[in-house]
């Protein structure tokens, strides 16, 4: 519009009403303000933290902390340092992470197929289920569990027996620890054994059937190697993996391995709230896939087993992966919830306990929220780089 | 051979009833309950499913029940001294009852509650009049809730009266000036420098000054009177946040988050989406950063390290300081909903606005946003109803919202009870229920209502 050459070399508008121009004055406006409000965030909290005499360092992770964590998955003690306290807490919040990851994916898929159901009961069951968990708050769902229902558990001196799976009482659950022999580590190779050869026979099955056309089925011989070749293994090495159970003695239950009742609460709560959400995206998700695809599979005659399983699941898949990613990286950041029943994870150790101790809010907080968000742009670059795998390649 | 027709039917035959056990309730149950030896076990092991938790659930709620009493001892069997007998297990109403003014208004003193009443019905009257459909006056009724409704609630709960200050410089200090005339002189500075620097750029642009200046004067007004009102001594007893307490904080706070989420979620949409590589930029910075982190952090760090950001006489309060948080938090929530309308709308959208010579700011208010918002109403409410649940957090941070409160009754040995926790966590999930359900009912009926395309 401003090409001078066409008009003379004279200039028809003001230099302001170039967007071009413009675009690079509202920038250097924006920069400025950031720049500005940037700055005396720091300057202030300089000041703010010499007034206080609280100097700016990250010294303190090598002091010794001084308290205990009931729950630690790596050497810790009282000396220890703030360091390992983070360590510490990382490791407990991934821990919880994990397990509640895997329990909510299962339920959440059975619910959400549920939900589909043709039997009427079930389907309302899991409507109910939905309705009512997604729509109250987590932090009161982990107040249920822990403060109401776990509190009506036997006292510290009994325990409600589950048999050959432990004891459960109001100090926590106690599950048979296993003791591995001198030989157990021939149960190991013959499972890494075992994982080899099934990629070895996917391999192979899938030439043999792009050759010639015919299947093998590759999903039971997998299973079946990972069952009977640990199981050969175990019985050669002369049976090493023993139980120690766990026992009421006199001052409640001895032995096993226990788990801390925040634990149990903290993953029933996130669990269950989480899977009520995975349902949804997995109802969505099968919905998503058109009924015509269903006929058209019937008509190429395949069977109701082999239209869900190649035709329907990978479809649906691609439109339930992303909100799952999302999922469980919500997940993730409501193991934070930990603090409020004292969970021993990163926020209740590193920023609530650790914080409370030496005042070095800036360095922990900042910390604490640089993890979660390395984790989190961990997650969406590993998922993005998955969804890509199975989005649908258009031409 | 001659043919001989033995029968032949004239007439059609009368219809017969559909056999008994494919009609009804018996055949519904047939067809949905037990068709086939799978259904059958599975209908059976619901039904034992919904035996196993319903039937518990009414018998602690109302056949166990208690609903009247003045203390712990008609919550509690005789072997924990009450006078219930031994086994009983059943929800403690009475205590719910005389906790219920506390689990409303927390410590907000008593003679001051009606101005909390007015508040909620002014909320009621603001939420009829903006969620109601085909409700004459949309425009006033908007204007009330985006202005008129926060302005009073904050004067009634707070009780006004805010002192007020400088704030250019020390302008107005070289003048003499302190308090709220300082206050009004550096605003009045401000708006002559914003307005000269418009009519400026109105002159030197050729557009018309008029329609440049008389915006920014009106806004500027507007900043004043409403900053006056909350400047003027109505007779109003202060009371301090710290001592609002129960659903009012929560109300509080998930309001502030609404209102403050979506102006800026749609600015921070915008920007992400910006041809601009500054501004998008920093869009997507705040925009992951925010996302990335739990909300407890986002809490933690507005209520231990905001202080510190601030120049070191400001003083800051408790729920302000929350507030701030859960705003900037669910503001980059909504920025990332409302992105993907906008993703939604076809390019042919943008070309046609521009083709009309519409401004980008009238392309976005007049052609882009109303579709675009229209297309992510279920997740608007949806965010809505996350950062309503999540409001529970702050009593992590130390205040006291409803969750918090029937919490902290907990540790009144008066009513104390092995049922009271249970009690007092029933009555909130029901209550957080109402709420969540009855937005998420409305957001599927706003749905149907836009839904102006084909439906199958």
């Amino acid at each position: 519009m401003t090409d001078s050459s066409q008009n003379g070399g004279v200039e028809r508008t003001f230099f302001l009403n170039d967007p071009k121009v413009r675009a690079i004055i509202y920038q250097v406006v924006m920069v400025a303000i950031v720049v500005w409000a940037g700055w005396s965030i720091v300057d202030n909290t300089a000041t703010n933290l010499n007034e206080r005499g609280i100097p700016f360092g990250f010294d303190f992770l090598t002091a010794p902390s001084g308290f205990g964590i009931n729950q630690s998955l790596i050497p810790y003690s009282e000396s220890s340092t703030y360091g390992d306290v983070y360590w510490v807490g990382l490791i407990n919040t991934l821990l919880v992470a994990v397990i509640g990851v895997f329990f909510a994916t299962i339920l959440g898929f059975l619910i959400g197929i549920a939900r589909l159901s043709h039997n009427w009961l079930i389907a309302r069951i899991a409507t109910v289920y939905i309705e009512i968990i997604r729509n109250v708050p987590l932090l009161l769902q982990l107040f249920v569990w822990y403060f109401a229902v776990l509190r009506l558990l036997p006292a510290k001196r009994e325990a409600l027996d589950l048999g050959p799976i432990g004891l459960l009482n109001i100090a926590g659950f106690y599950a048979p620890k296993p003791i591995f022999g001198a030989n157990t580590w021939m149960v190991g190779v013959a499972i890494l054994i075992a994982i080899a050869l099934g990629i070895g026979i996917r391999f192979w099955a899938r030439r043999r059937q792009m050759a010639t056309g015919q299947q093998f089925p590759i999903g039971w011989t997998f299973i079946g190697l990972l069952i009977v070749l640990p199981l050969i293994a175990y019985f050669i090495s002369g049976d090493p993996i023993t139980f120690e159970y766990p026992e009421l003695a006199r001052f409640g239950p001895q032995g096993g391995i226990r788990v801390i009742p925040e634990f149990i609460g903290l993953l029933l709560a996130l669990t269950l709230y989480t899977a009520a959400f995975i349902a949804e995206i997995v109802r969505a998700g099968i919905m998503a896939v058109s009924h015509g695809q269903t006929e058209a599979a019937h008509a190429l005659g395949l069977r109701n087993g082999p239209t869900l399983r190649l035709v329907i699941v990978p479809q649906a898949m691609r439109v339930i992966i992303p909100p799952l990613t999302s999922q469980y990286l919500n997940l993730t950041k409501n193991s934070s919830l930990a603090v409020a029943i004292a969970y021993p994870d990163l926020v209740s150790t590193f920023t609530g306990t650790a914080l409370n101790q030496t005042g070095r809010a800036v360095e922990i907080i900042l910390m604490t929220m640089l993890t979660y968000l390395a984790i989190s742009l961990l997650t969406s670059a590993f998922m993005n780089w998955y969804n890509k795998r199975v989005a649908l390649v258009e031409r | 051979m001659a043919q001989q027709t033995y029968y032949v039917r004239d007439t059609l035959a009368e219809q017969q009833p559909a056999p008994a056990s494919t009609t009804g309730l018996v055949g519904w149950m047939r067809e949905n309950l037990f068709n086939g030896p799978f259904n059958t076990i599975l209908t059976l092991l619901a039904l034992y499913v919904i035996y196993s938790v319903a039937w518990p659930v009414i018998e602690f709620v109302f056949i166990n029940g208690v609903w009247t009493g003045d203390d712990r001892t008609v919550c509690t069997t005789a072997a924990q001294g009450g006078i219930q007998p031994d086994g009983w297990f059943g929800g403690c109403w009475a205590y719910v009852g005389a906790y219920l003014n506390q689990f409303m208004y927390g410590r907000y003193p008593f003679e001051e509650r009606w101005r909390v009443d007015i508040s909620a019905i002014l909320l009621v009257l603001a939420l009829i009049a903006v969620l109601v459909p085909n409700l004459p006056f949309k425009r006033w009724a908007l204007l009330f809730a985006a202005i008129v409704f926060p302005v009073a609630t904050i004067v009634l709960l707070t009780g006004g009266h805010f002192e007020l200050g400088g704030f250019f410089f020390g302008l107005s200090g070289l003048a003499g000036l302190s308090g709220d005339f300082a206050f009004f002189a550096d605003l009045a500075i401000v708006a002559l420098i914003v307005a000269g620097a418009g009519l400026l750029a109105a002159r030197a642009t050729g557009s018309n000054p008029g329609s440049v200046v008389v915006p920014i004067i009106a806004v500027f007004v507007g900043i004043g009177v409403i900053m006056a009102i909350f400047a003027v001594d109505f007779g109003l007893a202060p009371v301090e946040t710290a001592v609002w307490g129960g659903l009012l904080v929560t109300m509080v706070i998930s309001v502030t988050g609404i209102t403050v989420s979506l102006p800026f979620g749609v600015l921070l949409a915008l920007g992400r989406r910006s041809q601009m590589p500054v501004i998008r930029s920093l869009s997507v910075i705040f925009i992951e950063f925010w996302r990335g982190v739990p909300l407890i952090t986002v809490l933690f760090m507005s209520s231990v390290m905001l202080p510190l950001f601030l120049p070191a006489d400001t003083d800051f309060d408790k729920l302000l300081r929350a507030l701030i948080g859960v705003a900037l938090f669910s503001s980059a929530y909504m920025a990332e909903v409302v992105r993907g309308g906008l993703q939604a709308i076809p390019r042919g959208q943008y070309e046609g606005a521009m083709a009309l010579g519409l401004t980008f700011w009238q392309m976005m208010r007049m052609i882009i946003l109303p579709q675009a918002l229209k297309l992510v109403i279920p997740g608007i409410v949806s965010t809505f109803i996350g950062l309503f649940k999540d409001t529970t957090l702050v009593l992590i941070i130390g205040l006291f919202d409803f969750l918090g409160q029937i919490q902290s009754s907990f540790a009144n040995p008066n009513w104390a009870s092995p049922v009271q926790a249970l009690s007092g966590y029933l009555f909130a999930a029901f209550t957080y229920w109402i709420f969540t359900f009855s937005m998420s009912r409305y957001s599927i009926y706003t749905e149907q209502r836009l839904h102006t395309g084909h439906k199958r």
